[in-house]
């Protein structure tokens, strides 16, 4: 084990891109993920790793070459943000269809418009159907955790997908944390040597890579997909086990905080749930039954770990910090699917918040608890808006 | 290099593929494909090429080949490139390769534009064919910033008010020739030699190369499918398509375009190259065969332009 460090989010996401050296990085710059790659350019320029870093002339590019770069038989990563993320929307899915493993680090930043370069999940959202796993961290140690597991998991034989990490813009991206780092050789050993599967560069064995299917075709390409994304729940546990003997720091998918006796809980994603658990923890002194979970896995969408930890709660809010205009929040519809089919299912509000970098206090997230615990609440809130 | 010679290249697209009868694609593509030794790895855009060659699960390619997207073929390739750099310099793969990535007007001249001057830029080693067919075939003869004034697509039809296209093509080569790449060229599937000789040069100067390729497409065009060389001759006749190549900084002209050039070759008027396609019928007679006199004028003035350029 490094001894600790203090580094933002895209610092520690470019260090561990440093111990993995992967062979080939493309990326555009873009607010708040431009950290990573001017780190990573440093460590490329001063010959500390021998990465082919290309500088794309825009995302969807960038995310073009990781493709003809992973499907030539490569190990690749790349990072991007908001417009970023939606520049690359066609090409995501050709990746994830394509089965090339890259690791891409998201600093989750609202989108367009109005322009706003301050974090919410907006874009992460639009890539949700994409076929990429993802998975959210909450603080600077999870940003270089999450990119360590993530390699393995999208690379993991029973999976090959692309895997997005995802860090709350600027609040974890650019604040400084205390972090420990592992030493290079145990994240060398951790993520191992590259495993490339028919790669393009093989001549012995030509391969065609991404031709046309039709419908006769098409249906199976997705639902081999579908079968992948399932096998990532085991996959993704297993990893995290073997990490937490690495770095003695247990993950799990889904994870909650004084949840056991909680009879309300409040569901979040990033940076949110460092706050209510601080939250918890006052309401707890004034003797409310209260819990939080934090969704560290999104995609594939842990429904039956979730359903476990709500069951027999009078009542969920769920934080959503992106909105599907006219319908509520994503991660809300996900959360209402898993607990459905249960009987005597909490009841479960939505709460959109923190919207374009808005701030999130800890009064706030507490007025969410006094309102679920007082019965109050429309089905969809808009937590902070003045209307 | 001489046709015998050339047949005994080994089949890196075979037969098979679903191409239209008279399409000037395959030709051209076999002809590039037979300029070097060294293995090749080819990207393709979206476009009649890639549908046509990868009909999932049949494919005509036998040799490794990647499609991902219409607009990003360039941007694929520099991927594909970026790895073979890695995994040679860690000593992964000993092996030469070239690397070749195909794309239409549409992907090459219009959405696809960026990607390409992106990885010319970046100076990526690999070789860019256009197919130039003058307008987006795959999706049904639209127009494209490849077609050319008062042609008739199916966004640009000859109506009774705008006789087909309004504007002018834009001049890809020499934007391309802009970025000072190591090479660049115009081509014409007629001339085999020239552009074999071209491709050859392509592949084997350090850097990125560029070749564009007249394309003749009988449904497009409107001709009959028997006349693709014929026609594809025709375009340099005219000094519609002239045939040249860049450099190291010097332009020169190739084929006929030299010989018309010299003297020693006829320059054929643009009304028999508008006479040979049923895309421009109707600037041959009624109140838009002005149109046909601004082709002529435009043609005469870029030919002289380029002879210039040529230093002749």
């Amino acid at each position: 084990m490094s001894k600790p460090l203090a580094v933002n989010g895209d610092t520690a996401i470019a260090m561990a891109w440093r111990q993995i050296n992967p062979d080939v990085v493309a990326a555009y710059p873009i607010t708040p993920q431009t950290i990573i790659v001017e780190s990573f350019s440093d460590f490329v320029h001063d010959g500390i790793v021998d990465t082919e870093y290309v500088c794309a002339e825009s995302e969807h590019s960038a995310l073009s070459i990781c493709i003809g770069a992973s499907a030539a038989g490569a190990r690749v990563a790349t990072a991007t943000a908001s417009a970023g993320l939606a520049f690359m929307w066609e090409v995501l899915y050709i990746a994830s269809s394509m089965r090339t493993p890259i690791v891409m680090a998201i600093a989750n930043r609202t989108l367009s418009g109005p322009i706003n370069i301050h974090c919410d999940h907006s874009d992460a959202m639009g890539a949700r159907d994409s076929g990429w796993v993802q998975i959210f961290g909450e603080n600077v140690q999870e940003a270089y955790d999450n990119t360590l597991i993530a390699f393995r998991v999208a690379e993991h034989m029973k999976v090959r997908l692309p895997t997005i990490t995802c860090i709350d813009g600027f609040i974890i991206t650019h604040a400084l944390e205390r972090f420990e780092p592992l030493d290079d050789d145990e994240v060398k050993k951790f993520v191992g040597p590259y495993q490339a599967i028919r790669p393009l560069l093989d001549l012995k064995n030509p391969t065609t890579y991404g031709p046309i299917a039709l419908p006769d075709y098409y249906y199976e390409i997705k639902y081999q997909l579908a079968v992948a994304m399932e096998n990532v729940f085991e996959v993704t546990r297993d990893i995290m086990a073997e990490y937490a003997k690495l770095s003695g720091r247990q993950y799990d998918l889904v994870e909650g905080y004084r949840t056991e006796d909680a009879e309300y809980v409040v569901v979040a994603m990033g940076s949110t749930s460092g706050t209510l658990r601080y939250v918890v923890d006052q309401m707890r002194e004034q003797g409310h039954k209260v819990g939080t979970v934090k969704i560290r896995l999104f995609r594939p969408f842990p429904s039956d770990d979730i359903a476990a930890m709500l069951k027999g709660k009078k009542a969920v809010a769920v934080m959503d910090r992106a909105m599907s205009p006219g319908t509520g929040g994503a991660l809300y519809s996900d959360i209402v699917q898993s607990l459905y089919s249960m009987e005597g299912a909490p009841k479960v509000t939505n709460y959109i918040y923190g919207l374009g970098g808005r701030d999130v206090m800890p009064e706030q997230l507490e007025g969410v608890f006094e309102e679920i615990m007082a019965g109050k609440g429309d089905r969809i809130n808009y937590m902070g808006v003045r209307k | 290099m001489n046709l015998k010679e050339l047949t005994h290249r080994e089949v890196r697209m075979c037969e098979g593929h679903r191409l239209c009868a008279g399409c000037a694609e395959p030709i051209i593509a076999r002809q590039v494909l037979m300029a070097t030794d060294k293995p090749v790895v080819v990207a393709n855009a979206t476009g009649c090429f890639e549908v046509s060659t990868s009909i999932y699960p049949f494919s005509s390619w036998e040799v490794p080949w990647i499609h991902t997207a219409f607009e990003n073929a360039p941007a694929t390739m520099s991927g594909v490139e970026a790895a073979y750099n890695a995994l040679r310099r860690q000593g992964k793969l000993d092996q030469e390769i070239k690397f070749l990535a195909f794309g239409g007007d549409g992907a090459t001249y219009d959405i696809g534009f960026q990607s390409l001057s992106g990885a010319i830029e970046r100076g990526h080693d690999f070789l860019y064919v256009c197919f130039n067919n003058e307008a987006y075939m795959n999706t049904g003869i639209q127009r494209s910033g490849a077609t050319q004034k008062g042609a008739s697509t199916t966004t640009c039809p000859a109506g009774s008010c705008i006789p087909g296209k309004r504007e002018f093509p834009k001049d890809m080569t020499k934007i391309i020739i802009a970025h000072d790449l190591p090479y660049a060229a115009q081509a014409s599937p007629h001339n085999w030699k020239d552009l074999v000789g071209k491709s050859r040069k392509g592949f084997d100067i350090p850097g990125p190369a560029f070749i564009n390729v007249i394309s003749p497409c009988p449904r497009g065009w409107r001709h009959d499918g028997s006349q693709t060389i014929a026609l594809s001759r025709l375009a340099v006749e005219t000094c519609i398509w002239p045939l040249y190549e860049f450099e190291a900084g010097t332009w020169t002209l190739t084929g006929e375009s030299l010989r018309i050039a010299e003297g020693s070759k006829e320059k054929k008027p643009v009304a028999d190259w508008l006479n040979s396609q049923g895309r421009f019928k109707h600037l041959m007679k009624g109140k838009f065969t002005s149109v046909a006199d601004e082709i002529q004028q435009n043609v005469d003035q870029k030919w002289d332009q380029l002879i210039k350029l040529c230093e002749m």
